[in-house]
C-alpha cells in the first residue's frame, strides 16, 4: 500500500468483476441470460465468515466505495469518510463488499453491455430492473464469496431500499440492516421529480430513442438537466441559503441583464450536471429511476408494510435527518412503525442536520457516533 | 449491574415488573433501566428518547431506543401492546402530562411513573420561609432553564387520578438519601422527595 494514502483510508483498491452463467429471472418476468457485477471488498473476512457487510448504493453510486484507484487518484470511493479503518463501518473488524447494480454504468452488466442474444448494444432494451432483482443478484455475489449471512446490509436512500428488501426476501441471511435517509416507498412528488428527470433526457433530440450509443453521441441537455433537478433535491432550502445565498458569481458583482448564470447557485448546478455528464449513463438514469419509482414492497401484502416485515428477523437500525425533504423523517417513521408494529428489534435515529437528503453521505458527528455505536456491537455479536 | 447499584426509583420499578413481559420506557434515558430488565427479568421492549447522546447510550447499551419527542404523542404504538409503560422523572417535563398519562394506558396494561414530588418539606420551605423556586437533588435546575414545565405534588398526581379515573395499584416515596422510610408513610406528600406510582385503569 502506498504511505501517500490517509492512515485511516482502506488504500488502493482494484476492482473486481465475476461473471454470471446462470440466467437471473427478473420481476419484470423477462431475465437476464447472464450478466457480469463489478465490486470491490475492503478488510479481512474473518475465518468463520460472520464479519461481512454488504453496501448497498444509491442512485447515482457504485462499487467504489472506499480507497483510492491509483497513488495520485485525488477522488476517493463515495463512502471514504464512513468507511476504513477505524471509521464508522471499521475495515479493521469487517469484511466489507461494495458492487455497482446491474443496469449501472460502472462495470456490471447495464445498458451499455452486449446483448447475447443479438450481439448489439442493449441500449433502451435493457430490461426494467427492481430492488428485489438487485438483491436476487447480490444474494448470488455472496455465494460466490461464501458468505451465508451478512453481518449488516447498509445503504442510503435508494441503498436503504435494497437493505430493506434484503431483510424481506432473505430473513436468515443478514443479521442487521441499517436504513438512512429512506422511504417504505416513494411519494408521488418523488414520483413526479424523477418524471421529470426522465422526460428532461427522453426529450433530447440526442437520445435517439435510447440508440444515442449507436449515433455516436450522448444526451448531455437531458441528463445534465436531470442531475440539476435531482440536486435542487437533495439540499435542503437553508443549506443552499449556507452554501450559495445571492452570491453574484462573477467577481464585478453586476447582473449581467441577460440569461447568463448571474448566481452562484446557477454556476453550481450547471457544474454538477456538466460533471455528471461525464461519468455516467442516461440509460442507466432511466432505469434507476424507474427502480426507485417501483419500489413498494408493502404493495404484496395488501398495502401493509407490517405484514411485508412480518418475517423479518434482522434487527434495525433506522436513521432519518430533520432537513431531509426528499425522505423525511417522517418516511423513516413509517418503517420505524412497521416494525414497532411486529415487536422487531429497532433503534430509531433522527439526526439534526441542515444539510437536506445528502446528509448521508456526509461525517456528519451526531450520524457517525450513532453509526459508530451501532457498528461496534454488531462487531462485538458477530466475533470480529 | 447488580440492583444495588441501579438508582434507587430503577431498582424499586424494577421490582414491580414481571418477569417477561414487555415494557415501554418513556425518557428512558442512557437505558440504564431496560438494560438492567433485559439482563435480569427477561423484558423485551423499547425506550424513548429525545436526546441524541442518550440514543446513542442506549445503543451502546443494546437497548432498542426510537429518537422521539413524548409531546408529539405516541401514536405510532398500538392500543395495549405493553404490559408496562414506564415514565421515570420525565412527567414534570412534559408539555400535557395528564394526555400522556392516558396515552400510556391506551398503550399499555399497566403505567408507572416516577418525579419530584413538589410537596416535600424542603421544596415548601424554599418556598414558603425563603421565597426563592426551590432547588434541591431532585430539582437541580434554576427556575430559568429548568426542563420541569409541570411540576406538582402527591395529592395532585393523585387528584388528576381520580378524575381521569386511573387505580392507583402502589405507592412508594424514597427520602432525600433516595431510601424507602417508614416515617415517609405517614405523611408522603411532606416527607417523601421522589414520588413512585403504578396505576391501571379503572373500571
Amino acid at each position: 500500500m502506498s504511505t501517500t494514502f490517509p492512515a485511516d483510508s482502506v488504500g488502493l483498491v482494484v476492482p473486481k468483476l465475476h461473471r454470471f452463467d446462470e440466467p437471473l429471472p427478473l420481476d419484470s418476468g423477462r431475465e437476464l441470460p447472464h450478466y457480469e457485477l463489478a465490486y470491490e471488498t475492503y478488510g479481512k473476512l474473518n475465518q468463520d465468515r460472520s464479519n461481512a457487510i454488504l453496501i448497498c448504493h444509491a442512485l447515482s453510486g457504485d462499487h467504489h466505495a472506499a480507497g483510492y484507484y491509483s497513488p495520485d487518484d485525488r477522488k476517493p470511493g463515495w463512502w471514504e469518510s464512513c468507511i476504513g479503518p477505524g471509521k464508522p463501518i471499521d475495515t479493521n473488524r469487517f469484511f466489507v463488499v461494495s458492487l455497482n447494480n446491474i443496469g449501472g454504468c460502472s462495470g456490471s452488466t447495464g445498458p451499455a453491455s452486449i446483448n447475447p442474444r443479438n450481439g448489439k448494444r442493449y441500449g433502451p432494451h435493457f430490461p426494467i430492473v427492481t430492488v428485489a432483482d438487485w438483491v436476487r443478484s447480490q444474494a448470488r455475489l455472496a455465494d460466490v464469496l461464501g458468505i451465508d449471512c451478512w453481518a449488516a446490509v447498509i445503504g442510503g436512500s435508494l441503498g436503504a431500499m435494497q437493505a430493506l428488501q434484503w431483510a424481506i426476501d432473505y430473513p436468515d441471511r443478514l443479521r442487521h440492516a441499517l436504513l438512512i435517509a429512506t422511504a417504505p416507498k416513494l411519494s408521488a412528488q418523488n414520483i413526479a421529480f424523477n418524471e421529470v428527470a426522465r422526460q428532461a433526457i427522453v426529450s433530447d433530440p440526442d437520445f435517439h430513442d435510447g440508440y444515442y450509443m449507436d449515433h455516436g453521441v450522448v444526451p448531455r441537455r437531458g441528463l445534465a438537466l436531470a442531475r440539476m433537478l435531482g440536486h435542487i433535491t437533495y439540499l435542503s432550502d437553508d443549506a443552499m441559503r449556507a452554501k450559495f445565498g445571492r452570491e453574484p458569481r462573477g467577481a464585478s458583482g453586476k447582473l449581467s441583464y441577460s440569461f447568463e448564470v448571474d448566481f452562484q447557485v446557477e454556476s453550481y448546478l450547471r457544474y454538477q450536471g456538466q460533471s455528471f455528464v461525464e461519468r455516467f449513463d442516461a440509460n442507466t438514469y432511466l432505469l434507476m429511476t424507474k427502480a426507485l419509482d417501483y419500489f413498494d414492497p408493502a404493495a404484496k401484502h395488501d398495502h401493509d408494510l407490517s405484514a411485508a416485515l412480518a418475517h423479518v428477523t434482522a434487527k434495525f437500525l433506522v436513521a432519518s435527518f430533520t432537513s431531509d425533504w426528499r425522505f423525511a423523517p417522517s418516511r423513516s417513521r413509517e418503517i420505524v412503525r412497521a416494525l414497532l408494529d411486529g415487536d422487531k428489534s429497532v433503534a430509531y435515529a433522527e439526526i439534526d442536520a441542515p444539510h437536506g437528503h445528502d446528509a448521508f453521505l456526509l461525517p456528519i458527528p451526531a450520524y457517525f457516533d450513532v453509526m459508530h455505536a451501532y457498528l461496534e456491537q454488531v462487531a462485538e455479536e458477530v466475533g470480529a | 449491574m447488580s440492583e444495588l447499584q441501579l438508582r434507587a426509583d430503577l431498582a424499586i420499578i424494577s421490582q414491580w415488573i414481571a418477569p417477561g413481559s414487555r415494557v415501554l420506557d418513556l425518557g428512558c434515558g442512557d437505558g440504564t433501566l431496560l438494560k438492567y430488565l433485559q439482563e435480569h427479568r427477561d423484558v423485551s421492549g423499547y425506550g424513548l428518547e429525545i436526546d441524541p447522546a442518550n440514543v446513542v447510550a442506549c445503543i451502546r447499551n443494546k437497548v432498542d431506543v426510537i429518537q422521539t419527542d413524548l409531546d408529539a404523542g405516541l401514536s405510532d404504538f398500538d392500543p395495549d401492546s405493553f404490559d408496562y409503560v414506564v415514565m421515570s422523572q420525565t412527567l414534570q417535563a412534559v408539555s400535557y402530562p395528564h394526555r400522556l398519562i392516558c396515552e400510556m394506558l391506551r398503550i399499555g396494561r399497566q403505567g408507572i411513573v416516577t418525579f419530584p414530588n413538589f410537596g416535600y418539606w424542603r421544596v415548601r420551605l424554599q418556598l414558603g420561609l425563603k421565597g426563592r423556586m426551590p432547588v434541591s437533588n431532585a430539582l437541580p435546575h434554576a427556575w430559568y432553564d429548568t426542563p420541569n414545565i409541570r411540576l406538582c405534588t402527591l395529592r395532585d398526581f393523585e387528584a388528576l387520578c381520580r378524575e381521569q379515573n386511573i387505580r392507583i395499584l402502589e405507592r412508594h416515596v424514597l427520602d432525600h438519601a433516595h431510601h424507602e422510610r417508614a416515617f415517609s408513610r405517614w405523611l408522603p406528600n411532606l416527607l417523601g422527595e421522589v414520588a413512585m406510582y403504578r396505576f391501571e385503569r379503572g373500571d
